[in-house]
């Protein structure tokens, strides 16, 4: 299997049931792994909320090491309307010209880097420092703030032991008490000063509100940018035709944001808490147990996506829900598509090829699924276009 | 070439020409207000959902099954909904006025 391959382990589970079942610290979820399922589930919060108690929609859940509640991801229609029109606008600031300008900026910058080199840790030494320093635009903060995240390693809530590490939790937390401390003190224009003189309902947003919105900028759009970012710089190492059609046919970048979105799918699956009894493609779901929407998966369905297993580069009919589907569609979702818009465009005009030199794969564990997402490291050495 | 008329939700009329690519991106050009295109064109995000005006849907047809997989959970479907991302510039669509969704 080439290193840049990443098997769907649902395949089965979704054709034969629909569902597949995992118990995660003693409260089991339903993943739902139809693509028209997952839908239909997505959408309706009234049954399947996200208001529930702060971190239990995540999995693995993180009700035991957090209370502060995630905005305006863990909240349902009309209270999550509210918040979300709120921070919209900011978050859309990735689709302005500046924005891509700074952004190339900096991409250019990590790729020549890498270029100089022999070699490159692509995770911790390629990918990690590019989220990171994309970060700073997006808060709009100094650059020189992303060496305190690139210091923080790669997870924010993992370490190696385990899944969950409420040490290194509170490392993002108590950093984010900090900074609005800070911005409280000294307002400037970053996203903490604006969310503090944001009003909702007629009122300031109180500095809980704040502080939830910031750990989901932090912890969504962290292991998520990486991943993409590592597995898309696999795949062009492995496919080296395929960095060479992008530079011939840079109309295609669009697209190939997308199926790389699709077929790598960053984010495996996002919960939900089942407001009654009820039943997903024939399965009960009892009233205060929990499903997933398994992403992953539903971007492999073959009653969707014609060859699911084949990155198309080009894939012109792509509907996939790697950010997510209905109201609580990715936030990040501008940022993380221009990330991988521009470092497409650099390395087709800065980098010549990618040879794969080694790499171990990052395996996640789902009850009976096993599902790479990514690598635990990954080395190769980027070839400078002459 | 074409000449395609958006209606905003707050009812502003635009008149544009294009004879290139598809509607959403010919919307996106000129800042057509409810008109995003957040995926490009790929139809995964249902930003560019528009209501093709009674007498001119036989010109675009109606949506095709996965715009309607798309829509069907869109609060603003009606029978003559589109993905504005899947009707494709020709001259078969001059003339139509597009009432945008969201």
């Amino acid at each position: 299997m080439k290193k840049s391959e990443f098997p769907d382990p649902f395949e089965q589970a979704r054709l034969e049931h629909g569902v597949g079942e995992m118990d995660d610290q003693d409260d089991p979820v339903v993943m739902v792994l139809r693509h028209k399922d997952l839908r239909q589930c997505a959408h309706n919060w009234q049954t399947f909320q996200s208001a529930a108690v702060p971190g239990r929609i995540v999995v693995p859940s993180e009700v035991n090491i957090r209370d502060t509640r995630q905005i305006p991801f863990e909240l349902d229609p009309p209270e999550h309307t509210g918040y979300r029109a709120l921070v919209e606008d900011w978050f859309r600031r990735p689709l302005d010209a500046v924005y891509e300008a700074n952004l190339t900026e900096q991409i250019s910058a990590i790729v020549e880097e890498a270029s100089a080199k022999d070699a490159v840790e692509v995770v911790g030494g390629f990918s990690l420092p590019l989220q990171s320093r994309a970060l700073t635009l997006l808060l709009n903060i100094p650059y020189a703030e992303a060496e305190t995240w690139i210091s923080w390693g790669v997870h924010v809530f993992r370490s190696e032991e385990t899944a969950l590490d409420a040490g290194k939790a509170n490392i993002l937390y108590d950093y984010i008490d900090r900074k609005i401390d800070e911005a409280i003190e000294q307002p400037s224009d970053s996203l903490y000063s604006v969310l503090l003189h944001s009003e909702y309902q007629g009122r300031k947003l109180t500095r809980e509100e704040v502080k939830g919105v910031m750990i989901l900028t932090f912890a969504g759009g962290r292991d998520t940018i990486i991943n993409y970012v590592t597995n898309a710089i696999a795949y062009l190492a492995d496919h080296t035709a395929s960095l060479e059609r992008i530079r011939n046919e840079p109309d295609i970048i669009g697209k190939a944001v997308e199926e790389f979105v699709r077929y790598f799918s960053p984010l495996t699956h996002m919960g939900r808490v089942a407001t009654h009894d009820t039943q997903v493609c024939g399965h009960a779901v009892k009233a205060d147990s929990r499903i997933s929407l398994c992403w992953a998966s539903a971007n492999r369905d073959a009653s969707v996506f014609e060859h699911p297993n084949d990155v198309v580069l080009d894939r012109k009919t792509n509907p996939h829900v790697a950010f997510g589907f209905s109201h609580h569609k990715c936030l990040g979702q501008h940022h993380a598509r221009q990330i991988m818009k521009v470092l497409l465009r650099v390395l087709a005009e800065k980098v010549q090829s990618i040879d794969m030199l080694d790499g171990d794969e990052k395996i996640e564990k789902w009850g009976e699924f096993e599902r790479k997402v990514g690598f635990e490291r990954l080395r190769v050495k980027f070839n400078k276009k002459g | 070439m074409a000449k395609i008329t958006f209606i905003t939700r707050d009812n502003e009329t635009f008149t544009v020409e294009g004879d290139a690519g598809s509607v959403m991106q010919l919307a996106v050009q000129h800042n057509i207000k409810g008109i995003d295109g957040d995926c490009g064109g790929v139809c995964s995000c249902a930003t560019c959902h528009v209501h093709v005006a009674p007498e001119d849907f036989h010109k675009t047809g109606e949506a095709t099954e996965i715009e309607k997989d798309m829509l069907e959970f869109d609060d603003n479907v009606s029978e003559y909904s589109r993905l504005s991302c899947q009707l494709k510039i020709s001259d078969v669509l001059d003339g139509i006025t597009l009432k945008v969704a969201n």
